[in-house]
């Protein structure tokens, strides 16, 4: 029996295989979505329950077309990292840098268009705590929900510059652009949820 | 089958989930204009919201790959959405019933 086996009791099934099959980094990012789900459920529910329980909340949104263009792009980088990774399993590194370019534009083109549509709110007198159309809670609620989305979708962009750099130079593979884009998927996922409850349930009829 | 039928084949898969995701996205926008109470719209969205993530999950996050995962997500995911389903009724309290509500 080897020193490891001792020191686990004799059980050498102690040291089996990653959990669900896959590899210890996937799991981790699949751990960290599970915690983030939570995390944007628990926004959404406090935004709801504020929502239901104002008699005067505020329907300020006239216009779907930035929304409907954001969610746009944003399905299509998810569809873009998909091919991204699709490339560098197939070993096409060119093609698999070039998809995930394309899904880092994507991301920044969307973050450009939720600044423009902040900055328009922010100009109609729009801030944390207040605003023209009904209670105050709105402001906070709307930049704390959109700000956080938007916070993953900077950290995603920053992280898929690095990671394309990084596999460009050989010191990340095709597991790392698989693992990034659970990540990239999952703001895609969130912002799903965020369209219906955050804008389409707020606009002005 | 060679790797090159094999990833035509998956980009096809993936090219009709990205129609389908892009068609029910359509879907909510069309039920946002609907002349239905503000509790219609909600429940029929987020259906709608909850179908698109599932391809998503299954499809692009290839969770259908790994059933251990899978049911892994779907208890936890049943999990929060009981959990949400508690915090919505709690606020219908809060606004016929708290003081502070109005």
């Amino acid at each position: 029996m080897s020193q490891a086996e001792m020191t686990m009791g004799g059980h050498s099934g102690v040291t089996a295989g990653p959990a669900f099959s896959i590899p210890t980094k996937k799991l981790a990012m699949w751990l960290f979505i599970i915690a983030d789900t939570a995390t944007f459920a628990a926004c959404l529910v406090a935004y709801g329950f504020i929502r239901n329980a104002t008699p005067n909340w505020p329907r300020p949104f006239h216009s779907i077309t930035n929304v409907a263009l954001m969610t746009f792009i944003l399905v299509t980088s998810s569809l873009t990292m998909l091919m991204g990774v699709r490339a560098a399993r197939a070993g096409d590194k060119s093609g698999a840098l070039r998809w995930t370019f394309v899904t880092a534009a994507a991301g920044i083109i969307f973050a450009l268009l939720h600044v423009r549509e902040w900055l328009a709110l922010i100009g109609e007198g729009m801030t944390l705590f207040k605003n023209p159309w009904g209670t105050g809670l709105f402001g906070a609620a709307f930049f704390g929900i959109t700000g956080l989305h938007l916070t993953h979708v900077t950290a995603g962009v920053i992280a898929l510059i690095v990671v394309g750099i990084r596999y460009k130079g050989g010191r990340y593979n095709a597991d790392d652009l698989d693992i990034l884009g659970l990540y990239w998927h999952f703001v895609d996922m969130v912002w799903m949820f965020v369209v219906p409850l955050v804008y389409l349930l707020n606009l002005a009829h | 089958m060679t790797t090159e039928m094999q990833k035509s084949g998956g980009m096809k898969k993936d090219m009709v989930v990205y129609v389908c995701i892009l068609a029910l996205a359509a879907i909510q926008f069309v039920i946002a204009y609907q002349s239905i109470d503000g509790l219609q719209m909600f429940v029929r969205m987020l259906i709608v919201a909850a179908v698109e993530a599932g391809l998503a999950l299954v499809f692009f996050m290839q969770l259908s790959e790994n059933r251990g995962l899978l049911w892994f997500v779907a208890i936890f995911t049943v999990f929060v959405l009981l959990a949400m389903q508690y915090g919505w009724t709690d606020s219908f309290r809060l606004s016929a019933g708290a003081p502070w509500s109005k």
